[in-house]
């Protein structure tokens, strides 16, 4: 492989490429239409669309693959000026790993759980001969170093299993990267962290990409992350180009209406007083639910009272009727677990759960058919919560039998009747699943919920999996339906955006404890806890050049997520906080701030040092 | 790791303790007296309680139970109802029988059905793969006295090799000569174990071989053979093991038809004559020495695959 490295010259480029799936009957489903665009050396190029736009498919073909099922019809891909399209495995397989390199979505499937980091992230160079062993060691050693992993020297010991998700995500960088690739295929590689991970992983692509020389093609739905690290960018939408150009001109002046609504579809963070108001014609004197002093975790409950693996610790939180209450944090935080405590599938160890003011017993099996009616439960995956074999009607009509809730109509109505609410056509009734798309199956999925009449829906991460547009219009969907119904959503969610564009109040929990809590407008401005001002600080804007200020003002530089725990004593962000105060934070508990309105924050700082 | 271990001798040892309780209870539910049975009908009624005390068949049945369970641990089987003799003794050389074909057929059928069942996840679809699969299903479906019938035709008959009965003791025999000994029970055994292996092991490789670390070596130019066998396989393992330890349970405890066709005695027809002779004893051990067989045997692969994981050899 040659490694004359003349910036301009084109890596990959495509000429009216066209992929699709062939029918049995010889007919073609047609994926990608025709497509033409390039990479030049030391270029950022990123492919933006929705599910279905064709943008992995088309960043696929850089490596000459195509998923199973749809293969080249058309066109040429031409990557360092041989047309990948068109060779076969065996001619593919030098280039693969060491030419062109893939970094996928998720680096914990991407990862043989079985086999230590380092051979994995060693191996294409060694397998293909450009490297021995030593020198592959030696060039992944620079890599962890330059992406800033802990204990670069070990860390490719250890199994993937043992090293944290944001890590993996760079390890997989270094996977990629150790080969000396020419072209780097990034398929969305920071969609599946958390914002505070999120951040650290751009900056050490941004780094090594710019300090290796590679082209890169950068596949992604977030036009915010585009502009952190992209130069140029295509916009796809259904398999064809619809337009393209230098990132701050598509960024400041997008022209073709997909573009518009992407655009629009970002939602930016609220300013202060922003926070929605919506109606309290649904309030009555005692909260829709109410959790006090919540303890709960995984495994048998000790002596002590306590689970084995405790997850939350001293949870207080209340539910308005007919609010939305955001429940942030990253991943790990306790947030899904809160969500399980509240419906009754894990039984808290300790503390109290109210519905109506009436208290609930803690598991699923102490509660009356009228309880479990009233607490139902969204999960993220639709496609996982929804029986494959079962048509909508069925999925639907059975907690409508269940819980008796037709009134008068027949049970056909009634499911009609939900489909109409969710704002689906009738016919779906009669589909089975997997024939609707993941934003129709997720509105499924909630009509499931709805069902029931349910006064407390418990949303979690519901748009997490879906595209931008799409999310933008379940969350237009939940708040039509709760100012329709009446309804209390808790909505779970690692994306402050979403969060903060339509919930009433939200409830910050960092390592299963509450850092923040109160209206949405007064915790999304100061004063602030540390916590949520650095998650408030790493949610990317789009514009150029954000990373790079963000990366020089935030206040944590100490922010790179790792040991997530819950701490026996004190406050779990001791670690991070850029503010704590030892010998103080870490031992005693902290204490509750009221800076009015309901608005509560954990922190040993005042309220004036926090920024009010 | 050492917990689980552990945790899993426990449970197999509260089987053996649950599964001796039912033989030994079941046992006793049965019509038919052991004294008795051991005299024969022309005993007198003092005769057969002198026996029935001497036999401690006077005790209350929690004794007998602990008696019996205390000498099978140390070794003591018991004597036969219907023949007089040591269980122990009974059992030796069919014991002896059934080990040996049990394990040559593991030696030679299992790693051959792996790697053709492996061989087919290799490529899925291909002409290779459908004949394994037609194969496979035909010879499920099969029954073996009827594989069986199809070997001697072949073998004795239209290519007059070997015997189509083993005859002859096994005494200083070395390993080519026992598997020439038992070639067609081998062969025939080895053809039914090998369908479910074969489509339990391409299943098992298959399911690995659609998960995303896999793309990922494919799209590291990792070759087809290096995927298979460094990718996948070490995540295969799992219920690889656990379906070759059912069926090496199978191959203990399982082969009478194979057994009596072939008329060399082993550990099956040897129980099948205890029930017909009413040998409560001989049934009693018997059915002991199952159990354990395969609560060793779906131990050992349970640590296998407890091993293959590298989440519980390497804990965070």
């Amino acid at each position: 492989m040659t490694n004359e490295r003349n910036p301009g010259e084109v890596v990959f480029e495509t000429r009216d490429l066209k992929i699709g799936a062939i029918q049995q009957d010889g007919s073609e489903i047609r994926i990608v239409k025709g497509v033409d665009f390039n990479v030049r050396r030391g270029e950022v190029v990123a492919l933006i669309g929705e599910s279905g736009s064709g943008k992995t498919t088309i960043s696929l073909s850089a490596l000459g693959y195509t998923k199973p099922g749809l293969s080249f019809t058309g066109g040429e891909a031409r990557l360092l000026g041989q047309d990948v399209s068109k060779m076969s495995v065996d001619e593919l397989r030098p280039l693969r790993g060491v030419s062109v390199a893939y970094l996928a979505q998720s680096a914990a499937a991407t990862f043989n759980p079985s086999i230590r980091i380092n051979e994995q992230v060693t191996e294409a160079p060694v397998l293909h001969g450009t490297k021995t062993q030593a020198e592959a060691d030696a060039k992944a050693l620079d890599l962890y170093r330059a992406l800033e992993l802990p204990n670069p020297e070990t860390i490719g010991e250890r199994y993937p299993h043992q090293v944290s998700g944001g890590q993996l995500q760079r390890l997989m960088a270094a996977m990629a990267l150790c080969g000396d690739p020419e072209l780097l295929v990034l398929d969305e590689p920071t969609t599946a962290l958390d914002v505070t991970t999120q951040i650290e992983v751009l900056k050490a692509f941004k780094k090594v990409i710019q300090e290796e020389g590679a082209a890169a093609i950068y596949v992604t739905h977030d036009l915010a992350v585009v502009a952190q690290i992209a130069d140029r960018v295509v916009v796809l939408y259904n398999g064809e180009i619809k337009e393209a150009g230098p990132v701050h001109e598509i960024i400041t002046n997008p022209v073709h209406p997909y573009t518009r609504r992407l655009m629009a579809a970002i939602r930016p963070m609220p300013e202060a007083g922003q926070g929605e108001d919506s109606s309290d014609e649904h309030l009555r004197a005692d909260p829709a639910l109410q959790a006090r002093s919540i303890d709960a975790g995984y495994g048998p409950i000790g002596s002590n009272g306590k689970a084995a693996i405790p997850v939350l610790r001293d949870i207080d939180v209340a539910i308005e009727r007919g609010k939305t209450v955001g429940i942030i944090g990253e991943s790990g935080c306790g947030k899904s677990t809160l969500a399980r405590v509240f419906a009754g599938l894990l039984p808290a160890s300790n503390g109290e759960i109210y519905l109506d003011g009436e208290r609930l017993s803690p598991d699923l099996a102490g509660r009356t058919r009228e309880q479990l009616r009233k607490v139902q439960f969204v999960y993220q995956m639709a496609d996982t919560a929804l029986n494959p074999r079962h048509r909508i009607r069925d999925i639907l009509g059975r907690p409508v039998d269940f819980y008796g809730t037709a009134e008068g109509m027949t049970r056909r109505q009634r499911v009609d009747q939900l489909l109409e609410m969710v704002e689906l056509p009738l016919q779906f009734a009669d589909r089975y699943p997997h024939e609707l798309s993941g934003g129709q199956k997720q509105r499924v999925n909630l009509a499931r919920a709805l069902a029931a009449n349910p006064e407390i829906v418990l949303c979690d991460e519901v748009t997490s999996a879906l595209d931008t547009i799409v999310a933008a219009n379940v969350i237009a969907l939940l708040t039509r339906l709760q100012r329709e119904t009446g309804v209390s959503f808790v909505f779970i969610s690692h994306d402050l955006s979403t969060v903060s564009s339509f919930a009433d109040e939200v409830v910050v929990l960092y390592a299963g404890m509450v850092a923040e809590q109160g209206p949405t407008d007064r915790v999304l401005s100061p004063p602030f806890h540390p916590y949520t001002q650095l998650l408030v600080s790493s949610v990317p804007e789009p514009r150029v050049g954000w990373l790079e200020e963000a990366a020089q003002t935030r206040e944590a530089k100490a922010g790179a997520s790792g040991g997530v725990q819950l701490t026996e004593t004190g406050c779990p962000f001791f670690a991070r906080c850029p503010v704590a105060i030892p010998g103080t934070c870490d031992v005693v508990d902290p204490p509750k701030l009221d800076d009015g309105a309901g608005h509560i924050i954990d922190c040993h700082r005042s309220l004036t040092e926090l920024g009010g | 790791m050492t917990g689980l271990i552990l945790r899993r001798i426990g449970i197999g040892l509260i089987t053996v303790l649950a599964v001796s309780i039912i033989i030994f209870f079941g046992t006793k539910i049965l019509p038919g007296d052991a004294a008795q049975i051991r005299l024969g009908q022309q005993a007198t009624p003092e005769n057969v309680a002198a026996m029935r005390e001497r036999l401690g068949l006077d005790k209350p049945y929690w004794q007998q139970y602990l008696t019996w369970l205390k000498n099978f641990v140390t070794g003591d089987l018991g004597i036969s109802l219907a023949s007089d003799v040591p269980i122990t003794n009974l059992i030796a050389d069919r014991y002896k029988n059934t080990v040996i074909v049990s394990c040559l057929t593991a030696l030679i059928g299992v790693p051959i059905s792996l790697m053709l069942g492996i061989t087919a996840a290799m490529f899925p679809g291909s002409l290779y793969d459908r004949v394994l699969t037609f194969t496979s299903v035909t010879l499920v479906a099969a029954p073996e006295f009827f594989t069986a019938t199809l070997l001697v035709l072949l073998f004795v008959f239209a290519l007059d090799i070997g015997n189509a009965v083993v005859v002859g003791s096994t005494e200083g025999k070395g390993f080519f000569e026992l598997i020439s000994h038992f070639a067609l029970p081998i062969a025939t055994l080895s053809f039914v174990i090998a369908s479910q292996l074969i489509r339990m092991s391409r299943a098992a490789v298959l399911n690995v071989m659609s998960s995303p670390y896999i793309e990922m070596a494919i799209l590291k130019g990792v070759p087809r053979g290096r995927i298979i066998f460094r990718h996948a396989l070490l995540n295969a393992i799992g219920p690889i093991v656990n379906v070759v330890a059912l069926n090496l349970a199978y191959l203990v405890t399982g082969v009478i038809v194979v057994e009596v066709y072939f008329a060399y005695p082993g550990l099956a027809t040897l129980i099948v004559q205890g029930v017909q002779s009413r040998d409560f004893v001989l049934i009693q051990g018997l059915g002991m020495i199952f159990c354990l067989t395969y609560v060793i045997l779906m131990l050992i692969a349970d640590i296998a695959a407890f091993a293959s994981n590298p989440r519980l050899r390497h804990p965070k």
